[in-house]
């Protein structure tokens, strides 16, 4: 992955200011090549990486595998792109194995979820199966580690 | 029954260890570690941690009870795949049965070499600003340590030139450390050279720490080992703690001719036995996939290398852009306080710290080595007070 990207992908607060002095390059060179970026689609967002078992209206969150028929034309893009609008899909992958895709669904509650799964996603003509897991806790999301004490005691000073 | 009165334990204590003043290094770590809220550039260590896949190996040799003794040069694995590395990176080739020895860290390897080389009056030459045990592990093996001063105003590079002024006829010993700490100076293939021809001519044993060596970021490292003639009056070091991220795991190791391997491990087996079983089998793996490790550790440097570099010159503190290791060693000089003073102000004022340039040799006066191994928000956040501070004075 390129450096510029890299960096945003870590911190996607930091400044084109300190991305111009951390590559070597002018603000102006760090701002074109982030347009570019974004203009090709490469950067589609700035999120920020929230830990959820923090908040006390957190969303309960669940991974699904659905097994899907492929259609005659368009294999399971058609499908697998209509099931990614509903706004309870937070992401959606298309799977090798054992099943065809894989959901992360999210709801207020539990009983949201399962209607979610019962109403509208099974009821999808296309759909063979699902399979739903419900999420306990989370140890690491987007490359971020949660809940993990820091408990290291590395001098402040060495040679 | 009459006794005289007891020496004191001061007096008692080996002249030559008793004369070593405490290492300024040391000093300061106990004022730092009375503050809180410190952001410290005093380390001189990566801020990662060893890869997983290398703290894995070490967890799964435990659980299968790898908990023995090695032979005394170490794991003999390990040995044939050091030097299947060190060929790929120096163009050198040593036997792992009798050419290379597994050590404690480097600073083991450095001792048991000057120590399996060096007799009282012997003259060791290296090059100053200095990591800090150069001087007393000479010192310790009753040898007379030399130190030829880089400057500045040459990028902290050691010249032929240079050498030439100490070089004397009991000098037995060069000491070389590219990349440099404290100051990140490496030296071209040509400059290598310069200095393997002057090994030559003067017919020297040279001990290069070349620890830093794969954390070079402009230019591929030269070792010296690679100029012809040198293999057989080098004593090449190496260890895993910086390119690796191993510090902790304390694994180095020297590559000699035989009959060089074999004098520092008498010493090696009389004082250490042998390095632990874990961390050299961490090691091992460690050495599987290297490239990759490196690659992302360094490229993290690269872009916090260059930060630190913009923002020392946008303050108007004159800095080279180092070549490799992980420090940056600006001068402070123009602020009219010597290097142990800004510090402490520096400290006292903003709670950042950066070890004075003196405690690398009395010509690290007028500088401040500042460790860019930091986490980038940290980097910011000092260089923001660093400016604030300097405003003040």
């Amino acid at each position: 992955m390129n450096e510029l990207l890299k960096l945003l992908k870590n911190n996607a607060k930091e400044s084109p200011e300190n991305l111009a002095k951390l590559l070597g390059k002018t603000v102006e060179e760090v701002n074109a090549q982030i347009e570019v970026y974004e203009n090709q689609g490469v950067i589609q967002g700035y999120q920020t990486v929230i830990n959820e078992d923090k908040l006390e209206d957190g969303p309960v969150t669940a991974a699904i595998e659905v097994r899907l028929t492929a259609e005659r034309e368009g294999g399971f893009n058609r499908i697998s792109d209509r099931i990614s609008r509903f706004p309870e899909v937070r992401s959606a992958f298309l799977m090798s194995g054992g099943y065809d895709l894989l959901l992360f669904v999210s709801g207020k509650t539990l009983n949201e979820v399962a209607s979610f799964v019962s109403e509208k996603l099974s009821t999808i003509h296309g759909v063979v199966g699902t399979a739903t897991h419900f999420m306990l806790k989370t140890y690491k999301r987007n490359d971020v580690l949660m809940h993990i004490p820091d408990e290291n005691e590395r001098p402040q000073i060495s040679p | 029954m009459k006794t005289n009165a007891p020496k004191s334990l001061h007096s008692r204590i080996a002249s030559h260890v008793r004369d070593i003043p405490r290492s300024g290094i040391r000093d300061f770590f106990d004022i730092v570690s009375s503050r809180d809220d410190v952001i410290s550039l005093g380390v001189g260590e990566p801020d990662f941690v060893t890869p997983w896949h290398i703290r894995e190996a070490a967890i799964k040799a435990l659980e299968q009870g790898v908990t023995s003794y090695t032979s005394n040069l170490g794991l003999l694995s390990l040995r044939k795949e050091i030097s299947g590395y060190v060929n790929k990176i120096t163009g050198t080739e040593y036997c792992p049965e009798t050419e290379i020895l597994i050590a404690v860290g480097v600073s083991e390897a450095m001792d048991l070499a000057i120590r399996a080389l060096i007799e009282p009056g012997d003259e060791v030459l290296y090059h100053e600003p200095c990591y800090v045990s150069y001087n007393p592990v000479i010192t310790f093996a009753h040898g007379v340590p030399v130190a030829v001063e880089t400057t500045k105003e040459n990028d902290f590079k050691l010249t032929r030139e240079a050498l030439e002024k100490k070089v004397s006829k009991k000098t037995k010993l060069l000491m070389l450390n590219f990349p440099t700490n404290p100051t990140g100076a490496t030296l071209s293939r040509d400059e290598v050279k310069d200095i393997a021809e002057f090994a030559i001519e003067h017919d020297l044993i040279v001990l290069t720490d070349e620890i830093y060596g794969e954390l070079s970021y402009d230019e591929t490292h030269t070792s010296i080992l690679s100029v012809p003639g040198m293999r057989e009056r080098t004593i090449y070091l190496h260890g895993f703690s910086k390119a690796w991220a191993m510090t902790g795991f304390r694994m180095g190791f020297a590559c000699a001719p035989p009959e060089l391997t074999e004098a520092m491990m008498k010493i090696h087996q009389y004082t250490m036995l042998c390095a632990p079983i874990l961390s050299q089998k961490a090691a091992l793996e460690a050495l599987r996939n290297p490239e990759e490790d490196i690659a992302e550790m360094r490229e993290s440097y690269a872009v916090r290398r260059n930060y630190m570099h913009n923002a020392f010159a946008e303050m108007g503190i004159d800095c080279f852009l180092p070549g490799g290791a992980f420090y940056m060693f600006p001068d402070i000089g123009k602020f009219g306080l010597s290097s142990y003073d800004f510090a402490m102000k520096l400290l006292e004022e903003e709670d950042v710290a950066v070890v004075p340039g003196t405690a690398f040799g009395e010509c690290g006066e007028g500088s401040i080595r500042c460790c860019y191994a930091t986490a980038l928000d940290d980097i910011k956040e000092a260089m923001i007070r660093i400016e604030r501070f300097i405003s003040k004075l």
